[in-house]
């Protein structure tokens, strides 16, 4: 399923690439700051969840949730990007994705609307950033009201992935 | 890959598997004319798929290989070791190429001359043995003509084979029929060929005529036959065979059997006219004849994992639900969801055992790894395999696989001493390793041992000293067997030289963490010169365990079972605490020293008492043993034992050793299964030493000689009440507003059963408040005591003081713990809660004889009051006697009994005395006895044994005696009426 939906994605950005299409992501925020995923990667969306907390783990990990009967290991996406904030994960949207054939939820404040922007809008990320935020950022696109920027999911997990 | 090419690789690799053993065991037994034609038959099989299939590589060396195979069942080629050797190089060529095959989806380039030029050499080599070439079969003949049999005339087996072959596909490439033939035609050649086996040597068999019956009905027009016919002529006739045979051989290819030359030999497939629509199936059952057909169905591994992970869900989805509606009480969904946990139970059941196999598959390669050793190293050694029946879960059974494998090699290179080692030795030239596996309690016991040198324990210790991993003085500190286990630490290899078996630096560690990883541990003992002994026990499945669940700073961790020893809780008040060495936690449990560890330091879990162990309410850990390794940890509180789907931790989480998976509990919450391993290997400064020896079993005896757990509680009026811990099965609290009424009984829900409760007057329990229940569960059976409060368990001597008073539910008192307490009379409670607990197995004690008598002797008051109302409910007239001489009283004052149940220890006449006494009177001699005793040990069952008692039962199972009893008693009666 996965390996099918990485190929949708891929075909979406050929077509976007050639100036044709719009991507769509589903927005959310961490911090103020709006970042995007593309929509096809995102499996469900879930209010604030239990979660057990796995002694021991990276830190990035918030420790593990019950969906539906999968165990789900959440991402504290505040401490991913170095924002961290006390309390943040009792209260925190979940957005759930597939790497690898394995669930992972990144805990973010708020899940915002799914976005279609037109690709032209799309900038590569300022080398000014942080090298961590550069290494998880993919591009940025310019909305008429905010920037958003979109994560590459790979990366994300790369920290707690590392040690697989 | 075509779906053909899928089966073939399948069954295929079976067969070969199946062939490696066969073969070793046919070298053994040569002139085992089944295990022969069993072997024949396999490599004939895959040698006619190869043809079919287009694999001439496989087919020529499987070809050339059946050559050799057809003049030893021909009896013109004795069967010797290089022989053998030979036709196993062979089937090493077949795996290889079937491997490529599976791999790459067709065979590898390449040639296999040298192989099958020497094969064709032994297959053509002089006759070893005088041609006596009419096998026993043919001693029936019918039709006697002059040179000989019909079927030695065309050429015997291989030439029908063969023709029948060449006509099938000559057929194939003729036929009119619609396609998808090819596949039916591999049945329809096995079973014309052993149709025509069958009537050529007017046997018993496959009926030919039936076969083709079954063509006929599939479809089959004349035409078609008459091609299938002129296929078997033409190859016949290219066998140089007569015309006349071939005619008459044909005359059998015939759909009616009016026409028979002779009797029809005895139908086989009889169902096949019975069936409306009879399938290529059928030719295919007709071709296995009269073998037992399994009723067995070939599933994608993948398939079978993924329903197991549904059922998981489905599992834990009933535990919410059950949870669910616990809190609801009376619920119109109630009585649907209790079906619905019992399908669920049921399917869970049903799907592990699909997931069940033999462990022999995981012991198929070893005959053959044996062999070759035993050729390598010149030594002579024979593999003795026990109980290869015995199942486990697939998951497992891959997992001790290669520990397996290596143990038996170690045990032949190091183990085994070579021929004239062992005769100098005064043993039998040939050395034996022998594999068995076991049920236990589940678990899966495995043991791997050899008659061969023995570890000699100075080796060890030497190598030990030479590579750093402990210092002489430690090792003087050690028993032999501690030191023994060095043999798993890594870095130690105890082979003089390293060979091409064994000592390539993959030691024993790698076994060790291969068992520990699936839960299982693994012992080694040796004695030198005797021999040398591994013990493993492994769980029986890994997806489903029952485990503890415990808390620590807030969070709850699951705990296996298996792993647990005890669980103590240090109360406050107690005389005894927590002490600290240098600031780590000990504890004097019983009369040993415990090292406790605290789960909080272990996981880094915040801590709000300054790193101290809590002692709140007091201190609770859980006694845990790895290896020999035995230490307490100490967590917050300890809940209950729960049923838990094992999931595997994530990926991400997978370096953390403390952790062995994850599980979701019946609330839905996530929550992490604690490996005891990882927890001791991360126990700071203590690697897995071996410094704390494990209290042996005998220790444990020595001290529960007298002693008993009992567990204190209390309930009704006066002072506390207590019953022997092991009659209860679990304690448990319940809210009772949530029992029901039934009948004029109070019952809870409870395990998916329903469970009476009553209270300490035997009355049905009132259903309000939370309550404590003493849960007592026998078969299906349970039931529930309410009491107040379950104050404590205490090991202490059964010395009832006083009689029981009026109260019907007392057996007496006695000081336990240092206060007078009711010891309460089990039996009454049962009895009260369902009349005939007792009387389900033993209404009859024996045969249609209800009346029998039993003398008990017993010293102890407490057991005589238990023991005796059970066995009078049973229906035995009991006479007692307090001690052993007032038995041999009563026994020479010449009452008679059918049965003596004694205990062991006594004061004065111990029950061994007893029994000499009495199997010297001739009047007593012939009187079944049986020991009854707190402990059992081999030890002490093998001296009760010797000692002429035919029985052995611990005391506190009523039931196995019970048992015991109507087992020795039917037995006596059946001696008594044989001797009648």
């Amino acid at each position: 399923m996965s390996i099918a939906t990485s190929r949708d994605v891929g075909a979406e950005h050929g077509a976007a690439a050639a100036g044709l299409a719009a991507e769509d992501y589903v927005t959310m925020k961490v911090a103020g700051q709006a970042f995007g995923i593309p929509v096809l990667l995102v499996r469900d969306v879930l209010g604030p969840q239990r979660i057990t907390r796995v002694p021991l783990a990276p830190p990035e990990v918030a420790g593990s949730l019950n969906l539906r009967g999968r165990i789900v290991t959440a991402i504290d996406m505040r401490k991913r990007l170095g924002v961290p904030e006390e309390g943040f994960v009792s209260r925190a949207m979940a957005v759930v994705v597939e790497h690898e054939d394995e669930p992972f939820s990144l805990l973010v404040d708020e899940v915002g609307e799914v976005l279609s922007v037109p690709i032209a809008h799309r900038e590569v990320v300022p080398a000014t950033l942080s090298e961590n935020w550069r290494s998880l950022a993919e591009g940025v696109y310019r909305l008429d009201d905010r920037l958003l920027v979109v994560l590459n999911i790979a990366s994300v997990l790369s920290p707690v992935r590392a040690n697989a | 890959m075509d779906d053909l090419l899928k089966e073939f690789l399948a069954e295929t690799s079976e067969a070969l598997d199946l062939l490696d053993s066969e073969l070793v065991e046919l070298e053994q037994r040569p002139d085992d004319p089944a295990l022969l034609g069993s072997i024949f038959r396999v490599m004939h099989t895959i040698k006619g798929t190869c043809g079919f299939l287009g694999l001439p590589r496989l087919e020529a060396v499987a070809h050339a290989a059946e050559d050799v195979l057809g003049r030893v069942r021909d009896g013109t080629l004795i069967l010797s070791q290089d022989a053998v050797s030979l036709v196993l190089r062979a089937l090493d060529r077949i795996k290889l190429l079937v491997a490529e095959l599976g791999a790459s989806g067709g065979e590898p380039e390449g040639n296999d001359a040298d192989l099958i030029e020497s094969l064709s050499r032994l297959a053509n080599s002089p006759t070893s043995q005088s041609s006596e070439s009419t096998p026993t079969k043919s001693e029936k003949t019918h039709d006697a003509k002059p040179a000989g049999k019909l079927f030695d005339r065309v050429g015997g087996a291989s030439a029908i084979d063969a023709a029948c072959e060449m006509a099938c596909i000559d057929f194939l490439s003729q036929t009119k029929l619609p396609g998808g033939v090819e596949s039916d035609m591999l049945h329809v050649q096995a079973a014309l060929t052993g149709g025509l086996s069958a009537a050529a040597q007017a046997v018993a068999g496959i009926d030919i005529h039936q076969v083709v019956d079954c063509l006929v009905e599939n479809g089959w027009a004349d035409e078609d036959l008459a091609i299938l016919k002129e296929g078997l002529r033409k190859a016949l006739s290219s066998f140089s065979v007569g015309d006349a045979d071939i005619e008459e051989l044909l005359s059998f290819v015939c759909p009616t059997r009016v026409t028979l030359p002779q009797a029809a030999p005895v139908p086989v497939a009889a169902h096949v006219e019975d069936k409306p629509e009879p399938k290529a199936e059928e030719l295919a059952a007709a071709s296995h004849g009269a073998a037992s057909q399994t009723q067995t169905l070939r599933v994608n591994i993948s398939v079978l994992e993924d329903l197991m992970t549904m059922v998981s869900e489905l599992v834990l989805t009933r535990n919410q639900l059950l949870q669910i509606l616990r809190s609801y009480g009376d619920s119109p969904f109630a009585a649907p969801l209790q079906r619905l946990n019992q399908v669920t139970g049921d399917l869970q059941e049903s799907v592990m055992m699909t997931r069940m196999q033999p462990i022999g598959n995981a012991w198929g390669k070893l005959p053959r790894l044996v062999r070759d050793l035993s050729q390598e190293l010149n030594k002579k050694i024979e593999l003795v395999m026990v109980g290869a029946e015995t199942e486990l879960d697939r998951q497992i059974l891959e997992s001790i696989r290669d520990p397996l494998t290596h143990m038996v090699r170690n045990s032949a290179d190091h183990g085994i001493e070579t021929v004239s080692e062992r005769l100098a030795a005064g043993k039998p030239e040939c050395g034996t390793i022998r594999l068995s596996a076991r049920h236990e309690g589940g678990h899966i016991v495995v043991q791997i041992s050899d008659d061969g040198r023995g570890l000699p324990t100075a080796r060890i210790r030497e190598k030990v000293i030479a590579s750093g991993l402990a210092t002489e003085a430690q090792l003087d500190a050690m028993s032999e067997q501690q030191i023994q286990q060095f043999i798993f630490r890594a870095g130690l290899s105890t082979a003089s030289a390293v060979t091409n078996v064994s000592g390539r630096g993959v030691g024993m560690d790698v076994v060790r963490s291969n068992i520990e990883r699936i839960g299982g541990v693994i012992e080694f003992h040796s004695e030198a010169g005797v021999g040398s002994r591994f013990l493993i026990k492994i769980p029986l499945t890994l997806a489903i365990v029952s485990a503890l669940i415990v808390e620590c700073a807030g969070e709850r961790f699951a705990m296996p079972q298996s792993s647990v020893v005890e669980l103590v809780r240090i109360s406050r008040s107690s005389s005894q605490s927590v002490e600290e060495i240098n600031g780590r936690p000990v504890y004097r449990l019983r009369d040993k020293l415990l090292p406790l560890v605290s789960l909080r330091e272990i996981l880094d879990l915040p801590s709000s008492s300054g790193g101290k162990i809590e002692t709140g309410d007091g201190t609770y850990f859980v006694v845990s043993q790895v290896g020999n390794f035995v230490f307490g940890i100490v967590v917050d509180h300890i809940f209950d034992a729960e049923e838990i789907v094992v999931k595997p931790v994530s990926r991400t989480m997978r370096h953390i050793p403390c952790f062995s998976g994850t599980t979701i509990l019946g609330d839905g919450q996530v929550i992490m299964i604690l490996d005891p391993n990882g927890l001791a290997g991360s126990i700071a400064g203590s690697p897995h030493v071996e410094a704390a020896a494990p209290p042996t079993v005998a220790d444990h005896h020595l001290r529960a000689r007298d002693a008993v757990p009992m567990l204190v509680f209390q309930a009704g009026t006066g002072g506390p009440k207590a019953v022997p811990l092991s009659l209860i099965a679990r304690l448990e609290e319940a809210d009772l507003s949530t029992a029901e009424q039934a009948g004029d009984r109070t019952v809870l829900q409870y395990r998916g059963g329903l469970m009476p409760l009553i209270d300490f007057d035997g009355q049905p329990s009132p259903r309000i408040g939370k309550r404590q229940i003493l849960v007592f569960v026998d078969g299906g059976r349970m039931l529930g005591l309410v009491v107040d409060k379950v104050l404590d368990i205490v090991e202490a001597t059964l010395n009832l003081q006083l009689a029981a008073g009026t109260h019907p539910g007392l057996l007496g008192s006695a000081v336990i713990a240092g206060h007078s307490t009711d010891v309460i009379d089990t039996v009454h409670y049962l009895r009260r809660s369902d009349a005939d607990w007792f009387e389900v197995e033993t209404e009859k004690p024996y045969g249609d004889d209800g009346d029998c008598s039993i003398l008990l002797v017993e010293d102890s008051a407490f057991f005589r009051n238990l023991l005796m109302p059970m066995l009078k409910l049973a229906g035995y007239h009991v006479t007692v006697a307090e001690h052993g001489e007032a038995a041999l009283k009563i026994c020479r004052d010449g009452k008679t009994f059918d049965v003596i149940v004694s205990d062991i220890e006594m004061p004065g006449l111990s029950g061994f005395d007893l029994a000499r006494e009495l199997q010297r009177d001739s009047q007593t001699s012939g009187v079944p006895l049986i020991a009854l005793s707190s402990h059992a040990s081999p030890k002490d069952i093998e001296r009760a044994m010797s000692q002429g008692f035919s029985e052995y039962v611990t005391k506190l199972d009523p039931k196995a005696l019970l048992t015991t009893l109507s087992k020795v008693l039917s037995s006596e009666v059946t001696k008594r009426e044989l001797a009648a």
